[in-house]
Order: C-alpha cells, then sequence, then structure tokens
C-alpha cells in the first residue's frame, strides 16, 4: 500500500533521525565513512530542535564529552567505524563502570588495521565481549533493514536508561548506505527514565557519585557483582531474535545484520526449489539468544551460521547448540560483499548431509 | 513482481540521481524498494554504480550479484557488469562513450544508445543520465512516466530545480529513441 508517511532514507540517515525522535540532544563524533550521513544529518537537524552537535578534536575526545553529558543526566550519542570505535573503547568501558547510559553506532569497516568501507562483521567479537579492559558487557543491537536502523535506535536509547549502561547498534555499510522507505514517529514515543543518580547540582540533597575506582577489595566486588546480576537480567530480559520459516525446516540458517538480509533472498530461492530451510536472526547480539538457539538445535539438527567474516558469532551457537547439532560456518572475509548465490551454496551442500 | 537494475559509470555521470529517482518513484507507488550505492573515494572521476530492488514482496538481499537489468555508462563498467546481466535479461550502452564493439553479449535484449549525442538533441549534454532513464522507463514500464516526474522535487537539491524541465525534455528524449527503434 501506498503510504504517504512512508519516505525513502538511508540506514545512518535512519539512525540519526531516530536519535532526535528518542529525545537525544548531544551528539559527539570525529568523522569517518562509512557512516558520514549520521554527523551530517544531525549537524543539519540537531540544531533545530535545540540540541548540540559537536565534531570533537578525536575519537577519545568524543566519548568521554558522551560520558560527561551522560553523566549529567542527557540522553548522549556518538557513532564512528571499526578503528574509531577502538579508540572509544576505554571511555565504553568507563561509562559501563559508571554504569552510564549512551548510544554508540558503529557502522563497522572492513579490518584489521584502517581497513577499507565495505561491508564488515568483523567487529562482533569487539561488540559483543566487552570490547575495552576489564569484566563488563554492552548491549548490542543488530538491525537488518533501514526501518529496524530507525527502531532500534529508539529501543537502544530506552534500553540504555533503564539498565544504565551503553547500548551499540552494530551494522555495516551495506545497512547504512542502502536505502528503503522508513515509517518514522507515529510509534510509542520513547520516554527519558527520570535520573535522581544523574551530576545535576546538590543544592538541597546529598551528592550523587558517579566512578569507576574502589580499592577497597569489597566494595570493588561488591561493584563487580552488581554489574554481574545487571548483565544476567538482561540476558533473561531483553533477549530479541526472529524466527523465519523455521516449523517444517530441515535445516536452520543462522546469520545477523547485513548477512542475514542477504540470506533472505537464498532462503526464499531455496524454498522455490524445495529446500526446507528456515532462519534464526539475533537481533540481540548481547545478550545473545542461546536458549533459543539450544531450543532450534534440539528440533533441528543442522544449523548453518553464514557471517561476513572468519567466523565469530559462530563460537556463540556452538555454545548455544544442544549436544547433537551439527554446526556448518560459512563465513566470507570482508571486502567483497556476501552473494546471496554463494550461500545458496551452501545451503545445498548442508541439505545433502541431512538424514545422514 | 521483482525487477533489480544495475546502474554504473564515471563518478559525476549521475549515476546515483537516476538511481535515487527510480527508486522514490517505486515507492510512491507502493512498491517495495531497495537502493544500494556503491562508489569509490573520488567525487568525480571514479567509478560509481547502484543497484535498484524494486518488488511488490519483501525484498531480502539489496546486493544483486546477477542484474536482470544494467544500464552501463563507461566502458570500466561494461567490462565489470556484461557477463553478470541474466540471460533475456536487458542492457542498455552509452555508445557515445562504448565503442558497440565491446559488447559481448548476444542473449540479452542490448539498447546501443548515444547517450551524450541524445541529450545535447534534448537541449543539454549533461543530461545523459536522464536519457538513460527514458530508455530504460521505456523498455521496462517498470514505474510510470508522473510517478517519476513528482519524484524531481523531492530528490534534487533546491539549487537543480530549475532544470528540472530539462531534465523531463531528457527522459522524454530517451522514450522517443526506443519507440523508434521499434
Amino acid at each position: 500500500m501506498n503510504d504517504s508517511r512512508k519516505r525513502l532514507i538511508n540506514g545512518n540517515q535512519a539512525i540519526a533521525a531516530a536519535a532526535i525522535d528518542a529525545g537525544c540532544r548531544y551528539y559527539f563524533s570525529y568523522p569517518i565513512t562509512p557512516q558520514s550521513e549520521i554527523p551530517e544529518y544531525l549537524s543539519l537537524h540537531l540544531p533545530e530542535v535545540g540540541g548540540t552537535f559537536l565534531q570533537a578534536e578525536s575519537e577519545i575526545a568524543s566519548i568521554n564529552m558522551v560520558l560527561g553529558a551522560s553523566a549529567a543526566g542527557a540522553r548522549a550519542m556518538t557513532s564512528s567505524s571499526g578503528p574509531g570505535i577502538s579508540l572509544k573503547q576505554e571511555g565504553l568501558s568507563y561509562m559501563a563502570a559508571d554504569e552510564l547510559p549512551a548510544l554508540i553506532v558503529n557502522i563497522s569497516r572492513t579490518g584489521p588495521g584502517l581497513g577499507g568501507i565495505a561491508a564488515s562483521q568483523g567487529d562482533y567479537f569487539q561488540a559483543t565481549k566487552g570490547g575495552g579492559h576489564g569484566d563488563y558487557r554492552i548491549i548490542v543491537l543488530a538491525p537488518s533493514s533501514v526501518q529496524e536502523m530507525y527502531d532500534l535506535t529508539i529501543k537502544g536509547f530506552d534500553l540504555a536508561d533503564t539498565y544504565r549502561t551503553p547500548v551499540m547498534i552494530l551494522a555495516d555499510s551495506v545497512l547504512g548506505q542502502m536505502k528503503e522507505s522508513v515509517v518514522m514517529g507515529g510509534r510509542k514515543k520513547s520516554t527519558p527514565t527520570k535520573k535522581d543518580w544523574a551530576l545535576t547540582g546538590c543544592e538541597g540533597r546529598s551528592p550523587s557519585i558517579i566512578k569507576s575506582l574502589y580499592l577497597d577489595g569489597d566494595k570493588s566486588s561488591e561493584h563487580n557483582r552488581k554489574l554481574f546480576e545487571k548483565y544476567q537480567r538482561i540476558q533473561k530480559n531483553e533477549v530479541i531474535c526472529e524466527l523465519n520459516r523455521c516449523k517444517d525446516a530441515d535445516l536452520i540458517l543462522i546469520a545477523f545484520g547485513s548477512a542475514a538480509r542477504i540470506a533472505k533472498t537464498s532462503i526464499e530461492t531455496a524454498r522455490e526449489k524445495g529446500i526446507k530451510v528456515g532462519m534464526l536472526r539475533p537481533i540481540t547480539l548481547f545478550p545473545f539468544p542461546n536458549q533459543q538457539v539450544r531450543d532450534i538445535s534440539t528440533n533441528i539438527k543442522d544449523i548453518l551460521v553464514v557471517e561476513q567474516n572468519t567466523g565469530q558469532m559462530v563460537e556463540d551457537v556452538l555454545i548455544s547448540a544442544s549436544e547433537n547439532a551439527r554446526v556448518t560456518f560459512y563465513g566470507k572475509p570482508s571486502g567483497n560483499v556476501l552473494e546471496a548465490e554463494e550461500i545458496l551454496c551452501q545451503i545445498e551442500r548442508c541439505m545433502n548431509k541431512v538424514g545422514t | 513482481m521483482y525487477y533489480d537494475v544495475t546502474i554504473a559509470g564515471f563518478g559525476g555521470q549521475g549515476i546515483m540521481a537516476i538511481g535515487n529517482i527510480l527508486a522514490e518513484a517505486a515507492m510512491r507507488e507502493g512498491k517495495n524498494v531497495t537502493y544500494w550505492p556503491s562508489y569509490s573515494a573520488e567525487m568525480r572521476g571514479g567509478t560509481a554504480n547502484c543497484t535498484v530492488v524494486i518488488s511488490t514482496n519483501e525484498i531480502g538481499s539489496p546486493v544483486v550479484a546477477f542484474p536482470i537489468s544494467a544500464i552501463i555508462m563507461n566502458l570500466p563498467s561494461l567490462k565489470k557488469y556484461q557477463s553478470r546481466i541474466r540471460k533475456d535479461g536487458l542492457l542498455i550502452v552509452n555508445t557515445s562513450l562504448i565503442d558497440q564493439g565491446e559488447i559481448q553479449r548476444d542473449d540479452v535484449d542490448i539498447v546501443k544508445a548515444p547517450l551524450i549525442s541524445l541529450a545535447r538533441e534534448a537541449g543539454n549534454d549533461r543530461l545523459s543520465n536522464m536519457v538513460a532513464l527514458g530508455i530504460f522507463l521505456a523498455k521496462t514500464q517498470v514505474v510510470r512516466l508522473d510517478s517519476l516526474f513528482e519524484t524531481f522535487r523531492i530528490v534534487l537539491d533546491e539549487r537543480y530545480h530549475h532544470l528540472i524541465p530539462s531534465n523531463k525534455k531528457a527522459i522524454q528524449r530517451g522514450i522517443d529513441f526506443v519507440t523508434k527503434l521499434t
């Protein structure tokens, strides 16, 4: 149906528009491709709503500005790509320890090193296993359409406030540069929660303290236990994954983000050929859908994991899958984008093993 | 319905512009659409391509390795894409810049069009991309002409709005070129 509210924009613009709709009024970043449309959009539109757009002198400065704005109770955000996200890890670790909410966007590059701007899922480990120093996790959301770039950005801000934690959107140039129709607004408005912990001046009340230094062994242990319990709550309550055509499937393909999007075409083509394949798509990468993978692999033995890297999420699948599952991995090193046809070949190869 | 097209040429030829116009027009007709650009660091002179997918069903991959059709504006793009076009597909070649002898396919519908000369005839030789879009539209009818015209004000930057009438003329020149072929 023709919907006049639909707009044709790219994924980066959708993230930027969603940030404004979510009430984010502070954006700090340092430029890098392929996420440039995010600062471009926000530099134009944040001032219109009284917000602050600041291009910092470096990635490290920008993440610490996010830390400061968040400590003062504001919804704040930064975005970057691969190497820029690496530079922000120290700040991210501090924010996790300080329990400060913020949204961090990684439109990743091919890496390691400076890499290129083509699609890549090589930052999965960095995003989901902490990334910086210390024993922490951040929530990681993996959109696979431009609409999800919008929706998950709004959700990301809400989760960040709810759990007092940094939240990351992990995507790549396929999703950042692709244009699709998006319906913006009109959904449940995001409501920033009241932040009685924020550093807003303590006249008439006792001071709030935000810190990550605990020299006392007991206090340090207590703080880390508190963080751990928070991650357990997140794991219990916030897993999102999409199950598509799994009911009658002989084979389950597991992929996230751009790889999942491209694999949808492979699955359609396979179905037309009579091959019964379905998809499990993790939308939260942390918390990973461990239980969902375990459940589905208990019923359907054959699992094919597809990634635009040489094998990262597959480790979480292997940890989660049932003992009897047969997990096959297909990874394409980043540089050249995954093609639906090569994934179809892998589906057909796996199907030859089904029933054996 | 499902249709896809890869549009490729030099940066500065307006590859992204016609991809955007096509995608926007299809969306306005209520179809699902993806537009996926790919370009090198240079603004002008580098290679640029984009892929537009139009469907009445949900679209899976926005990345298309073997397109149904291609609009090819320069020789490097012909070399890169001609072997990838699906059999019985459509290949539009800019013969103002590409020697016809470079075309190796005989199992696709080929339109050899001197896009720069045609654009010049329509009033502005920089509008070869719009002539190509007119040809594409006449061959595929994948969107309506009026939907296409409606998108100009959205897709084109305001500083180019005074050029909208000449853009329309160039598209019409492409359509007329196809009509004369048949």
